[in-house]
Protein backbone atom coordinates (compact mmCIF):
# COMPACT_ATOMS: atom_id res chain seq x y z
CA UNK A 1 0.00 0.00 0.00
CA UNK A 2 1.44 3.34 -0.95
CA UNK A 3 0.61 6.63 0.74
CA UNK A 4 -1.35 7.67 -2.32
CA UNK A 5 -4.00 5.11 -1.56
CA UNK A 6 -4.93 7.01 1.57
CA UNK A 7 -4.99 10.34 -0.16
CA UNK A 8 -7.36 9.11 -2.82
CA UNK A 9 -9.90 7.98 -0.24
CA UNK A 10 -10.13 11.48 1.20
CA UNK A 11 -13.57 12.65 2.43
CA UNK A 12 -16.27 12.45 -0.21
CA UNK A 13 -20.04 12.26 -0.32
CA UNK A 14 -21.28 8.93 1.11
CA UNK A 15 -22.32 6.43 -1.54
CA UNK A 16 -26.04 6.12 -2.11
CA UNK A 17 -27.32 2.55 -2.32
CA UNK A 18 -29.25 1.99 -5.55
CA UNK A 19 -29.42 4.20 -8.62
CA UNK A 20 -30.01 7.82 -7.52
CA UNK A 21 -30.72 9.04 -11.04
CA UNK A 22 -33.74 6.73 -11.38
CA UNK A 23 -34.98 7.27 -7.85
CA UNK A 24 -38.57 8.13 -6.98
CA UNK A 25 -37.57 8.53 -3.36
CA UNK A 26 -34.02 9.59 -2.60
CA UNK A 27 -32.93 9.40 1.01
CA UNK A 28 -29.76 11.35 1.82
CA UNK A 29 -27.84 11.37 5.11
CA UNK A 30 -31.01 10.68 7.02
CA UNK A 31 -30.86 10.53 10.81
CA UNK A 32 -33.89 10.05 12.99
CA UNK A 33 -34.27 10.56 16.72
CA UNK A 34 -36.87 9.43 19.24
CA UNK A 35 -35.90 11.94 21.94
CA UNK A 36 -32.22 11.21 22.54
CA UNK A 37 -32.17 7.82 20.90
CA UNK A 38 -30.94 7.67 17.32
CA UNK A 39 -33.16 5.23 15.43
CA UNK A 40 -31.77 5.81 11.93
CA UNK A 41 -28.09 6.43 11.24
CA UNK A 42 -26.94 8.24 8.09
CA UNK A 43 -29.24 6.41 5.72
CA UNK A 44 -28.45 6.87 2.02
CA UNK A 45 -30.66 4.97 -0.36
CA UNK A 46 -32.57 5.44 -3.62
CA UNK A 47 -35.97 3.76 -4.03
CA UNK A 48 -36.73 3.24 -7.71
CA UNK A 49 -40.07 4.28 -9.19
CA UNK A 50 -42.77 1.90 -10.50
CA UNK A 51 -41.18 -0.97 -8.58
CA UNK A 52 -41.62 -2.62 -5.22
CA UNK A 53 -38.89 -2.24 -2.62
CA UNK A 54 -39.02 -4.44 0.46
CA UNK A 55 -37.48 -3.39 3.75
CA UNK A 56 -36.47 -6.25 6.01
CA UNK A 57 -34.69 -6.48 9.33
CA UNK A 58 -35.17 -7.57 12.92
CA UNK A 59 -37.56 -5.72 15.25
CA UNK A 60 -36.28 -2.30 16.21
CA UNK A 61 -33.95 -2.01 13.22
CA UNK A 62 -35.62 1.20 12.01
CA UNK A 63 -37.58 -0.09 9.06
CA UNK A 64 -40.98 1.18 10.23
CA UNK A 65 -39.34 4.41 11.34
CA UNK A 66 -38.16 4.99 7.78
CA UNK A 67 -41.74 4.61 6.48
CA UNK A 68 -42.93 7.07 9.12
CA UNK A 69 -40.35 9.57 7.86
CA UNK A 70 -41.33 9.22 4.21
CA UNK A 71 -44.85 10.52 4.89
CA UNK A 72 -43.83 12.60 7.92
CA UNK A 73 -46.09 10.82 10.31
CA UNK A 74 -43.62 11.61 13.09
CA UNK A 75 -44.71 15.25 12.89
CA UNK A 76 -47.51 14.38 15.31
CA UNK A 77 -44.97 13.72 18.08
CA UNK A 78 -43.01 16.70 19.41
CA UNK A 79 -39.96 14.76 20.69
CA UNK A 80 -39.26 13.06 17.36
CA UNK A 81 -37.13 14.65 14.70
CA UNK A 82 -35.42 13.85 11.42
CA UNK A 83 -32.22 15.31 9.96
CA UNK A 84 -31.02 14.95 6.40
CA UNK A 85 -33.09 14.83 3.25
CA UNK A 86 -35.86 12.75 1.74
CA UNK A 87 -36.29 13.88 -1.83
CA UNK A 88 -39.39 12.92 -3.77
CA UNK A 89 -39.39 14.09 -7.38
CA UNK A 90 -36.68 16.63 -6.64
CA UNK A 91 -38.32 18.13 -3.56
CA UNK A 92 -37.06 17.65 -0.01
CA UNK A 93 -40.16 16.61 1.91
CA UNK A 94 -38.48 17.18 5.28
CA UNK A 95 -38.46 20.90 4.48
CA UNK A 96 -40.66 22.60 7.15
CA UNK A 97 -42.38 24.53 4.37
CA UNK A 98 -43.64 21.29 2.83
CA UNK A 99 -47.46 21.05 2.76
CA UNK A 100 -48.14 17.93 4.83
CA UNK A 101 -51.62 17.38 3.42
CA UNK A 102 -50.27 17.50 -0.10
CA UNK A 103 -47.49 15.07 0.88
CA UNK A 104 -49.89 12.54 2.41
CA UNK A 105 -52.10 12.82 -0.63
CA UNK A 106 -49.14 11.79 -2.79
CA UNK A 107 -47.82 9.23 -0.33
CA UNK A 108 -50.44 6.72 0.84
CA UNK A 109 -50.00 4.33 3.73
CA UNK A 110 -51.36 0.90 4.61
CA UNK A 111 -50.89 -0.34 8.17
CA UNK A 112 -50.34 -3.68 9.84
CA UNK A 113 -53.88 -4.00 11.14
CA UNK A 114 -56.70 -3.09 8.78
CA UNK A 115 -58.09 0.28 9.83
CA UNK A 116 -61.42 0.80 8.06
CA UNK A 117 -63.28 3.94 9.14
CA UNK A 118 -66.53 3.29 11.02
CA UNK A 119 -68.62 4.09 7.97
CA UNK A 120 -69.96 2.32 4.89
CA UNK A 121 -67.67 0.59 2.40
CA UNK A 122 -68.53 3.29 -0.15
CA UNK A 123 -67.80 6.13 2.25
CA UNK A 124 -64.50 4.59 3.34
CA UNK A 125 -63.26 5.18 -0.20
CA UNK A 126 -65.18 8.37 -0.93
CA UNK A 127 -63.97 10.10 2.23
CA UNK A 128 -60.42 10.72 1.03
CA UNK A 129 -61.49 11.69 -2.48
CA UNK A 130 -63.92 14.31 -1.13
CA UNK A 131 -61.15 15.82 1.00
CA UNK A 132 -59.01 16.55 -2.03
CA UNK A 133 -61.38 17.01 -4.92
CA UNK A 134 -64.76 18.51 -5.70
CA UNK A 135 -66.52 16.07 -8.00
CA UNK A 136 -70.12 15.11 -8.82
CA UNK A 137 -71.89 12.18 -7.15
CA UNK A 138 -71.80 9.97 -10.24
CA UNK A 139 -68.15 10.73 -10.84
CA UNK A 140 -67.47 9.91 -7.21
CA UNK A 141 -69.24 6.56 -7.58
CA UNK A 142 -67.07 5.79 -10.59
CA UNK A 143 -63.93 6.60 -8.64
CA UNK A 144 -65.04 4.38 -5.74
CA UNK A 145 -65.69 1.51 -8.16
CA UNK A 146 -62.36 2.05 -9.89
CA UNK A 147 -60.46 1.99 -6.60
CA UNK A 148 -62.27 -1.14 -5.42
CA UNK A 149 -61.58 -2.84 -8.75
CA UNK A 150 -57.89 -1.93 -8.56
CA UNK A 151 -57.78 -3.40 -5.07
CA UNK A 152 -59.41 -6.61 -6.38
CA UNK A 153 -62.32 -6.15 -3.99
CA UNK A 154 -65.14 -4.91 -6.26
CA UNK A 155 -66.70 -8.28 -7.07
CA UNK A 156 -66.91 -9.17 -3.39
CA UNK A 157 -68.50 -5.91 -2.20
CA UNK A 158 -70.40 -4.42 -5.17
CA UNK A 159 -73.76 -5.57 -3.73
CA UNK A 160 -73.14 -4.28 -0.21
CA UNK A 161 -71.51 -0.88 -0.62
CA UNK A 162 -73.89 0.55 2.00
CA UNK A 163 -72.75 -1.93 4.63
CA UNK A 164 -70.16 -1.01 7.23
CA UNK A 165 -66.53 -1.44 6.25
CA UNK A 166 -66.01 -3.19 9.56
CA UNK A 167 -68.40 -5.98 8.57
CA UNK A 168 -65.84 -7.31 6.08
CA UNK A 169 -63.34 -10.09 6.79
CA UNK A 170 -59.77 -9.17 7.78
CA UNK A 171 -58.38 -9.72 4.29
CA UNK A 172 -61.22 -7.76 2.71
CA UNK A 173 -60.74 -4.94 5.23
CA UNK A 174 -57.06 -4.76 4.32
CA UNK A 175 -57.89 -4.57 0.61
CA UNK A 176 -60.46 -1.89 1.48
CA UNK A 177 -57.64 0.08 3.13
CA UNK A 178 -55.50 -0.37 0.01
CA UNK A 179 -58.44 0.80 -2.12
CA UNK A 180 -58.79 3.81 0.15
CA UNK A 181 -55.08 4.57 -0.20
CA UNK A 182 -55.08 4.36 -4.00
CA UNK A 183 -58.42 6.15 -4.48
CA UNK A 184 -56.79 9.56 -4.18
CA UNK A 185 -54.25 8.65 -6.90
CA UNK A 186 -51.08 8.79 -4.85
CA UNK A 187 -47.68 8.21 -6.43
CA UNK A 188 -46.19 6.23 -3.58
CA UNK A 189 -47.76 3.60 -1.35
CA UNK A 190 -46.07 2.67 1.91
CA UNK A 191 -47.08 -0.64 3.43
CA UNK A 192 -46.15 -1.56 6.99
CA UNK A 193 -46.57 -5.31 7.49
CA UNK A 194 -49.80 -5.33 5.44
CA UNK A 195 -50.30 -9.10 5.67
CA UNK A 196 -49.16 -9.97 9.17
CA UNK A 197 -52.73 -10.16 10.49
CA UNK A 198 -54.08 -12.09 7.50
CA UNK A 199 -54.51 -15.76 6.65
CA UNK A 200 -52.47 -17.28 3.76
CA UNK A 201 -55.27 -16.91 1.20
CA UNK A 202 -55.89 -13.24 2.00
CA UNK A 203 -52.10 -12.78 2.00
CA UNK A 204 -51.82 -14.31 -1.47
CA UNK A 205 -54.53 -11.92 -2.74
CA UNK A 206 -52.70 -8.90 -1.33
CA UNK A 207 -49.40 -10.09 -2.84
CA UNK A 208 -51.05 -10.53 -6.21
CA UNK A 209 -52.49 -7.04 -5.83
CA UNK A 210 -49.11 -5.52 -4.97
CA UNK A 211 -47.70 -7.00 -8.15
CA UNK A 212 -50.48 -5.42 -10.22
CA UNK A 213 -50.28 -2.05 -8.47
CA UNK A 214 -46.60 -1.55 -9.14
CA UNK A 215 -47.33 -0.63 -12.76
CA UNK A 216 -48.88 2.61 -11.48
CA UNK A 217 -47.31 3.22 -8.10
CA UNK A 218 -43.99 3.13 -6.32
CA UNK A 219 -44.38 0.73 -3.43
CA UNK A 220 -42.27 0.39 -0.30
CA UNK A 221 -43.23 -2.53 1.90
CA UNK A 222 -41.97 -3.42 5.34
CA UNK A 223 -42.30 -7.10 6.13
CA UNK A 224 -41.06 -9.67 8.65
CA UNK A 225 -41.86 -12.46 6.22
CA UNK A 226 -38.75 -12.93 4.13
CA UNK A 227 -40.39 -15.23 1.63
CA UNK A 228 -42.96 -12.50 1.09
CA UNK A 229 -40.23 -9.91 0.56
CA UNK A 230 -38.60 -12.26 -1.93
CA UNK A 231 -41.89 -12.81 -3.77
CA UNK A 232 -43.30 -9.30 -4.07
CA UNK A 233 -40.29 -7.01 -4.41
CA UNK A 234 -37.71 -6.21 -7.05
CA UNK A 235 -35.34 -4.52 -4.61
CA UNK A 236 -34.66 -5.27 -0.98
CA UNK A 237 -33.08 -3.19 1.75
CA UNK A 238 -31.79 -4.85 4.91
CA UNK A 239 -31.67 -2.73 8.05
CA UNK A 240 -30.00 -3.56 11.33
CA UNK A 241 -29.67 -1.37 14.43
CA UNK A 242 -30.70 1.74 12.53
CA UNK A 243 -28.21 1.21 9.71
CA UNK A 244 -28.81 0.27 6.11
CA UNK A 245 -26.62 -2.83 5.85
CA UNK A 246 -27.34 -3.83 2.28
CA UNK A 247 -29.51 -2.72 -0.62
CA UNK A 248 -29.75 -4.63 -3.86
CA UNK A 249 -31.87 -6.54 -6.31
CA UNK A 250 -34.10 -8.96 -4.45
CA UNK A 251 -32.80 -11.98 -6.38
CA UNK A 252 -29.27 -11.19 -5.34
CA UNK A 253 -30.09 -10.42 -1.69
CA UNK A 254 -31.86 -13.73 -1.15
CA UNK A 255 -29.56 -16.01 -3.15
CA UNK A 256 -26.17 -14.39 -2.68
CA UNK A 257 -26.09 -11.49 -0.20
CA UNK A 258 -22.81 -9.58 -0.05
CA UNK A 259 -22.85 -8.67 3.62
CA UNK A 260 -22.32 -11.16 6.44
CA UNK A 261 -25.06 -9.61 8.54
CA UNK A 262 -27.60 -9.93 5.72
CA UNK A 263 -26.64 -13.56 5.24
CA UNK A 264 -26.96 -14.27 8.96
CA UNK A 265 -30.38 -12.62 9.15
CA UNK A 266 -32.03 -14.19 6.11
CA UNK A 267 -30.73 -17.67 6.87
CA UNK A 268 -31.88 -17.54 10.49
CA UNK A 269 -28.47 -17.36 12.12
CA UNK A 270 -29.05 -14.10 14.00
CA UNK A 271 -28.32 -14.48 17.70
CA UNK B 1 -20.77 -23.45 6.90
CA UNK B 2 -20.92 -20.12 8.73
CA UNK B 3 -22.26 -20.11 12.29
CA UNK B 4 -25.19 -22.01 13.66
CA UNK B 5 -28.88 -21.53 13.00
CA UNK B 6 -31.26 -20.40 15.71
CA UNK B 7 -33.20 -23.55 14.90
CA UNK B 8 -30.78 -26.34 15.83
CA UNK B 9 -32.63 -29.06 13.95
CA UNK B 10 -31.98 -27.16 10.71
CA UNK B 11 -28.24 -27.51 11.33
CA UNK B 12 -28.69 -31.19 12.04
CA UNK B 13 -30.58 -31.65 8.78
CA UNK B 14 -27.84 -29.91 6.83
CA UNK B 15 -25.19 -32.04 8.51
CA UNK B 16 -27.13 -35.18 7.71
CA UNK B 17 -27.40 -34.11 4.08
CA UNK B 18 -23.66 -33.50 3.80
CA UNK B 19 -22.90 -36.79 5.56
CA UNK B 20 -25.03 -38.63 2.99
CA UNK B 21 -23.19 -36.96 0.12
CA UNK B 22 -19.89 -37.92 1.75
CA UNK B 23 -21.10 -41.50 2.07
CA UNK B 24 -22.27 -41.63 -1.56
CA UNK B 25 -18.95 -40.18 -2.71
CA UNK B 26 -16.98 -42.71 -0.68
CA UNK B 27 -19.00 -45.55 -2.18
CA UNK B 28 -18.53 -44.28 -5.74
CA UNK B 29 -14.81 -43.83 -5.19
CA UNK B 30 -14.48 -47.40 -3.86
CA UNK B 31 -16.65 -48.68 -6.71
CA UNK B 32 -14.38 -47.12 -9.33
CA UNK B 33 -11.23 -48.30 -7.55
CA UNK B 34 -12.59 -51.85 -7.23
CA UNK B 35 -13.67 -51.87 -10.87
CA UNK B 36 -10.06 -51.05 -11.82
CA UNK B 37 -8.86 -53.96 -9.65
CA UNK B 38 -11.35 -56.23 -11.36
CA UNK B 39 -9.99 -55.13 -14.76
CA UNK B 40 -6.31 -55.45 -13.81
CA UNK B 41 -6.65 -58.73 -11.92
CA UNK B 42 -9.29 -60.19 -14.28
CA UNK B 43 -11.23 -61.04 -11.13
CA UNK B 44 -14.94 -61.74 -11.72
CA UNK B 45 -15.83 -61.80 -8.02
CA UNK B 46 -14.65 -58.22 -7.52
CA UNK B 47 -16.56 -57.18 -10.64
CA UNK B 48 -19.77 -58.78 -9.32
CA UNK B 49 -19.36 -56.94 -6.04
CA UNK B 50 -18.97 -53.59 -7.83
CA UNK B 51 -22.09 -54.22 -9.88
CA UNK B 52 -24.07 -55.14 -6.77
CA UNK B 53 -22.98 -52.08 -4.77
CA UNK B 54 -24.61 -49.77 -7.31
CA UNK B 55 -27.99 -50.37 -5.64
CA UNK B 56 -26.66 -48.84 -2.43
CA UNK B 57 -25.72 -45.58 -4.18
CA UNK B 58 -29.09 -45.48 -5.92
CA UNK B 59 -30.87 -45.82 -2.59
CA UNK B 60 -28.83 -43.01 -1.04
CA UNK B 61 -29.65 -40.78 -3.99
CA UNK B 62 -33.36 -41.33 -3.37
CA UNK B 63 -32.89 -40.63 0.34
CA UNK B 64 -31.10 -37.37 -0.45
CA UNK B 65 -33.88 -36.30 -2.83
CA UNK B 66 -36.59 -36.96 -0.22
CA UNK B 67 -34.61 -35.18 2.47
CA UNK B 68 -34.04 -32.16 0.21
CA UNK B 69 -37.72 -31.88 -0.73
CA UNK B 70 -38.65 -32.02 2.94
CA UNK B 71 -36.09 -29.34 3.84
CA UNK B 72 -37.22 -27.03 1.05
CA UNK B 73 -40.82 -27.36 2.19
CA UNK B 74 -40.21 -26.99 5.92
CA UNK B 75 -37.27 -24.58 6.12
CA UNK B 76 -37.74 -22.41 3.04
CA UNK B 77 -33.99 -21.87 2.97
CA UNK B 78 -32.33 -18.70 1.73
CA UNK B 79 -28.93 -17.67 0.40
CA UNK B 80 -26.06 -19.94 1.48
CA UNK B 81 -28.45 -22.56 2.88
CA UNK B 82 -30.48 -22.66 -0.31
CA UNK B 83 -27.32 -23.03 -2.37
CA UNK B 84 -25.99 -25.78 -0.07
CA UNK B 85 -29.21 -27.78 -0.32
CA UNK B 86 -29.52 -27.43 -4.09
CA UNK B 87 -25.82 -28.28 -4.45
CA UNK B 88 -26.28 -31.47 -2.41
CA UNK B 89 -29.23 -32.51 -4.59
CA UNK B 90 -27.28 -31.93 -7.80
CA UNK B 91 -24.12 -33.60 -6.56
CA UNK B 92 -26.06 -36.68 -5.45
CA UNK B 93 -27.35 -37.02 -9.02
CA UNK B 94 -23.83 -36.69 -10.40
CA UNK B 95 -22.43 -39.30 -8.00
CA UNK B 96 -25.22 -41.70 -8.91
CA UNK B 97 -24.16 -41.34 -12.54
CA UNK B 98 -20.52 -41.97 -11.62
CA UNK B 99 -21.65 -45.17 -9.90
CA UNK B 100 -23.40 -46.25 -13.12
CA UNK B 101 -20.19 -45.75 -15.10
CA UNK B 102 -18.18 -47.73 -12.54
CA UNK B 103 -20.71 -50.58 -12.71
CA UNK B 104 -20.45 -50.51 -16.50
CA UNK B 105 -16.65 -50.80 -16.23
CA UNK B 106 -17.09 -53.86 -14.02
CA UNK B 107 -19.54 -55.46 -16.50
CA UNK B 108 -17.11 -54.98 -19.38
CA UNK B 109 -14.27 -56.41 -17.28
CA UNK B 110 -16.30 -59.64 -17.09
CA UNK B 111 -16.44 -59.76 -20.90
CA UNK B 112 -12.74 -58.93 -21.25
CA UNK B 113 -11.93 -61.67 -18.75
CA UNK B 114 -13.16 -64.21 -21.30
CA UNK B 115 -10.61 -63.00 -23.89
CA UNK B 116 -6.80 -63.00 -24.07
CA UNK B 117 -5.27 -60.21 -21.97
CA UNK B 118 -4.59 -56.93 -23.85
CA UNK B 119 -1.56 -54.72 -23.33
CA UNK B 120 -3.72 -51.56 -23.15
CA UNK B 121 -5.21 -52.72 -19.84
CA UNK B 122 -2.27 -50.92 -18.21
CA UNK B 123 -3.29 -47.63 -19.87
CA UNK B 124 -6.88 -48.05 -18.71
CA UNK B 125 -5.70 -48.62 -15.18
CA UNK B 126 -3.44 -45.54 -15.21
CA UNK B 127 -6.26 -43.38 -16.52
CA UNK B 128 -8.58 -44.89 -13.92
CA UNK B 129 -6.20 -44.28 -11.02
CA UNK B 130 -5.78 -40.68 -12.12
CA UNK B 131 -9.57 -40.22 -12.08
CA UNK B 132 -9.89 -41.94 -8.69
CA UNK B 133 -7.49 -39.27 -7.39
CA UNK B 134 -9.51 -36.49 -9.02
CA UNK B 135 -12.72 -37.87 -7.54
CA UNK B 136 -11.17 -38.14 -4.08
CA UNK B 137 -9.95 -34.54 -4.24
CA UNK B 138 -13.28 -33.14 -5.36
CA UNK B 139 -15.09 -35.00 -2.59
CA UNK B 140 -12.59 -33.62 -0.06
CA UNK B 141 -13.21 -30.16 -1.50
CA UNK B 142 -16.94 -30.72 -0.95
CA UNK B 143 -16.44 -31.85 2.64
CA UNK B 144 -14.27 -28.82 3.43
CA UNK B 145 -16.09 -26.27 1.24
CA UNK B 146 -12.64 -25.69 -0.27
CA UNK B 147 -13.07 -23.61 -3.42
CA UNK B 148 -9.35 -23.52 -4.24
CA UNK B 149 -9.17 -27.30 -4.18
CA UNK B 150 -12.32 -27.57 -6.30
CA UNK B 151 -10.78 -25.24 -8.85
CA UNK B 152 -7.62 -27.37 -9.02
CA UNK B 153 -9.73 -30.44 -9.77
CA UNK B 154 -11.52 -28.48 -12.44
CA UNK B 155 -8.23 -27.61 -14.12
CA UNK B 156 -6.91 -31.19 -13.85
CA UNK B 157 -9.53 -32.43 -16.27
CA UNK B 158 -7.08 -31.44 -19.00
CA UNK B 159 -4.69 -34.14 -17.80
CA UNK B 160 -7.46 -36.75 -17.91
CA UNK B 161 -8.46 -35.69 -21.41
CA UNK B 162 -4.87 -35.87 -22.66
CA UNK B 163 -4.38 -39.35 -21.32
CA UNK B 164 -7.71 -40.45 -22.77
CA UNK B 165 -6.82 -39.08 -26.19
CA UNK B 166 -3.51 -40.95 -26.30
CA UNK B 167 -5.22 -44.16 -25.16
CA UNK B 168 -7.82 -43.70 -27.89
CA UNK B 169 -5.10 -43.46 -30.55
CA UNK B 170 -3.27 -46.47 -29.13
CA UNK B 171 -6.40 -48.62 -29.28
CA UNK B 172 -7.13 -47.55 -32.88
CA UNK B 173 -3.63 -48.65 -33.82
CA UNK B 174 -4.15 -52.12 -32.32
CA UNK B 175 -7.40 -52.52 -34.17
CA UNK B 176 -5.73 -51.63 -37.47
CA UNK B 177 -2.90 -54.06 -36.82
CA UNK B 178 -5.15 -57.07 -36.31
CA UNK B 179 -8.93 -57.31 -36.79
CA UNK B 180 -9.08 -59.88 -33.96
CA UNK B 181 -8.30 -57.00 -31.59
CA UNK B 182 -11.46 -55.14 -32.58
CA UNK B 183 -13.79 -56.74 -30.01
CA UNK B 184 -11.58 -56.32 -26.93
CA UNK B 185 -10.36 -52.88 -28.06
CA UNK B 186 -13.92 -51.69 -28.57
CA UNK B 187 -14.69 -52.67 -24.97
CA UNK B 188 -11.52 -50.94 -23.85
CA UNK B 189 -12.52 -47.82 -25.78
CA UNK B 190 -15.87 -47.72 -24.01
CA UNK B 191 -14.12 -48.27 -20.70
CA UNK B 192 -11.71 -45.42 -21.38
CA UNK B 193 -14.66 -43.22 -22.37
CA UNK B 194 -16.54 -44.15 -19.18
CA UNK B 195 -13.55 -43.21 -17.06
CA UNK B 196 -13.13 -39.96 -18.96
CA UNK B 197 -16.82 -39.21 -18.35
CA UNK B 198 -16.34 -39.81 -14.62
CA UNK B 199 -13.58 -37.18 -14.79
CA UNK B 200 -16.02 -34.78 -16.45
CA UNK B 201 -18.53 -35.41 -13.70
CA UNK B 202 -15.88 -34.66 -11.10
CA UNK B 203 -15.36 -31.26 -12.75
CA UNK B 204 -19.14 -30.74 -12.64
CA UNK B 205 -19.02 -31.36 -8.90
CA UNK B 206 -16.16 -28.83 -8.67
CA UNK B 207 -18.35 -26.25 -10.43
CA UNK B 208 -21.27 -26.97 -8.10
CA UNK B 209 -19.00 -26.56 -5.04
CA UNK B 210 -17.82 -23.22 -6.41
CA UNK B 211 -21.40 -21.98 -6.81
CA UNK B 212 -22.39 -23.33 -3.42
CA UNK B 213 -19.61 -21.48 -1.60
CA UNK B 214 -19.21 -18.30 -3.68
CA UNK B 215 -22.70 -17.84 -5.07
CA UNK B 216 -21.36 -17.31 -8.60
CA UNK B 217 -20.42 -19.69 -11.39
CA UNK B 218 -16.85 -20.62 -12.26
CA UNK B 219 -16.69 -18.61 -15.44
CA UNK B 220 -13.08 -18.68 -16.57
CA UNK B 221 -12.22 -20.62 -19.73
CA UNK B 222 -11.12 -24.17 -19.11
CA UNK B 223 -8.64 -25.71 -21.57
CA UNK B 224 -10.39 -28.45 -23.57
CA UNK B 225 -8.26 -31.56 -24.00
CA UNK B 226 -10.51 -34.24 -25.47
CA UNK B 227 -9.66 -34.09 -29.19
CA UNK B 228 -10.94 -37.60 -30.01
CA UNK B 229 -14.13 -36.20 -31.51
CA UNK B 230 -11.98 -35.04 -34.45
CA UNK B 231 -9.28 -37.76 -34.28
CA UNK B 232 -8.60 -40.02 -37.24
CA UNK B 233 -5.96 -42.53 -38.24
CA UNK B 234 -4.30 -42.74 -41.62
CA UNK B 235 -4.37 -46.25 -43.13
CA UNK B 236 -0.91 -47.46 -44.00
Amino acid sequence: MSLNANIETAPQAPAIAGAPEQAKILVRDLDFFYGESRALKSINVAFPGQLVTAIIGPSGCGKSTLLRVINRMYDLYPDQRAAGEVIIDGRNILDPAMDINLLRWRVGMVFQKPTPFPMTIHDNIAFGIRLHERISGSELNDRVEQALRQAALWDEVKDKLKKSGQSLSGGQQQRLCIARAIAVNPEIILMDEPCSALDPIATAKIEELIDELRANFTIVIVTHNMQQAARVSQHTAFFHLGELVEFGETDQIFTNPREKRTQAYITGRFG
Amino acid sequence: MASEHLVKSFDQELEKLNAWIGQMGGLAEAQLSDALDAIAQRDASIAERVIASDAQIDKLERDVAHHVIRMLALRQPMAVDLRAIVAALKISGVIERIGDYAANLAKRSLVLGQMPAMRSIGGIERLGRLVVGVLKDVLDAFGQNDVAKARQVWLRDQEVDDMYTSLFRELLTYMMEDPRNITPCTHLLFMAKNIERIGDHATNIAEIIHFKVQGVELTEQRPKGDTTTSAKMEAR
